[in-house]
């Protein structure tokens, strides 16, 4: 099939099961998956700038249908989703400015390589040792999780949670659909270092922000997954607009992926149900690996995928 | 696997065959007329273009959550 904006050649099939699999873990696991995107699309003959802007817009549609449906399970905090859409798009242009700076410079390549290769493994690491442990120190309800067994998540990580929900530095917020109160600036800073990482290592950063609203805000796991999909719609739009602007979006293949992922979504959304937070988390340490893999590989071979 | 998992997959499955016919119609009879006029208003009016493509994924990403949310919900009632 012939795409017009961007001149390209691509197989609609492939850019659907692309969208599939990427609905998928978007709707299990609460992130836009970009670090899987960009490289599908770039093996493919799109540019790089086509490859990032498209996999934005494309990550909105797939945003919306993720959140609908978490919405339907009472997982979406939208007072914590509006509060930390502010800090996102605060934190993305810090990231975008320091890119820039890079770039002239010379070295943007190099640094956010070896970056993203240290941040992905440092998630998936902890992800690995917090899940385990908190694993092997409870018994978790087997068959579907829903209602207050759903909210009920137990982490091994707690003790410093609790202790940064006592800071009391004002104003402080509550949030009764988490049911958690804590400092405004504490999720302003999160949403900020979330947004950081989009800005500079692209796509929603959902890798960090959903471990962080775990561990440092101590929002339930299906809770965070939720709200992290429902705050991605608001950077990614922005994201889309900017890029659209400066001629980086080809919205036709965005659609076309779009109706894979579309139904992914819904499949993986439905899937949260039947796991308890922790091995929701355990099953998350692949992800942050795949993106370090694909990273190691261009770095050490100097090939794009 | 539990009955309710089987029928839940088998609900799946079934809907994933209808929706692909669907989808196929839509690449040919819109994506496909869609292509040329897109392609225009990105090169003449870039941010138009700009709003225009965030609102085709909003709406898109909508209708197709309504029609993949109908069609479990006909082939669960039908199983």
């Amino acid at each position: 099939m012939f795409f017009p904006i961007s001149g390209a050649h691509i197989s609609p099939i492939y850019l659907v099961i692309v969208g599939f699999v990427i609905g998928i873990l978007g709707g299990f696991f609460g992130v836009g998956g970009s670090f899987i995107a960009g490289p599908a699309l770039r093996a493919v003959g799109l540019d790089w700038n086509f490859a990032i802007g498209t996999d934005l817009a494309h990550i909105v549609g797939k945003s919306v249908v993720a959140v609908r449906q978490h919405r339907a399970f009472g997982n979406v905090d939208l007072k914590l989703g509006l509060i930390m859409a502010v800090g996102t798009i605060g934190g993305a242009e810090i990231g975008a400015q320091l890119i820039q700076m890079l770039k002239r410079a010379g070295n943007v390549n190099l640094v956010v390589s070896l970056v993203s290769i240290v941040v992905y493994l440092s998630i998936s690491t902890f992800m690995i040792w917090e899940s385990r442990k908190t694993l092997s120190q409870t018994r978790l309800p087997t068959g579907t999780v829903k209602g207050a067994t759903a909210k009920h998540d137990p982490s091994a990580f707690k003790h410093v949670t609790s202790r940064i929900q006592r800071l009391k530095i004002f104003p402080m917020i509550t949030l009764p659909v988490s049911g958690v109160t804590i400092s405004l600036w504490i999720i302003l800073l999160v949403a900020f270092v979330g947004g950081l990482f989009s800005g500079f290592l692209g796509g929603g950063a959902g890798y960090i922000r959903m471990p962080s609203m775990v561990y440092v805000l101590g929002i339930p796991t299906h809770l965070a997954v939720g709200t992290d999909l429902f705050e991605i719609i608001i950077s990614a739009s922005y994201g889309t607009f900017t890029h659209a602007v400066k001629g980086n979006v080809d919205i036709l293949i965005a659609l076309v992926m779009h109706t894979g992922a579309a139904i992914g979504a819904q499949i993986g959304a439905i899937s949260t149900q039947y796991f308890a937070g922790p091995k929701i988390r355990l099953a998350f340490v692949p992800l942050p690996l795949i993106g370090a893999a694909i990273v190691i590989y261009t770095l050490v071979t100097g090939h794009k995928l | 696997m539990k009955k309710e998992t089987v029928k839940t997959l088998r609900a799946f499955l079934i809907e994933l065959v209808i929706y692909a016919v669907l989808v196929v119609g839509y690449f040919f009879l819109v994506l496909h007329f869609l292509g040329e006029g897109l392609h225009q208003l990105e090169i003449r009016h870039r941010y138009t273009y700009a709003g225009v493509a965030i609102l085709l994924m909003i709406g898109q990403a909508v209708v197709l959550q309504n029609v993949t949310t109908l069609l479990l919900r006909l082939i669960r009632r039908t199983q």
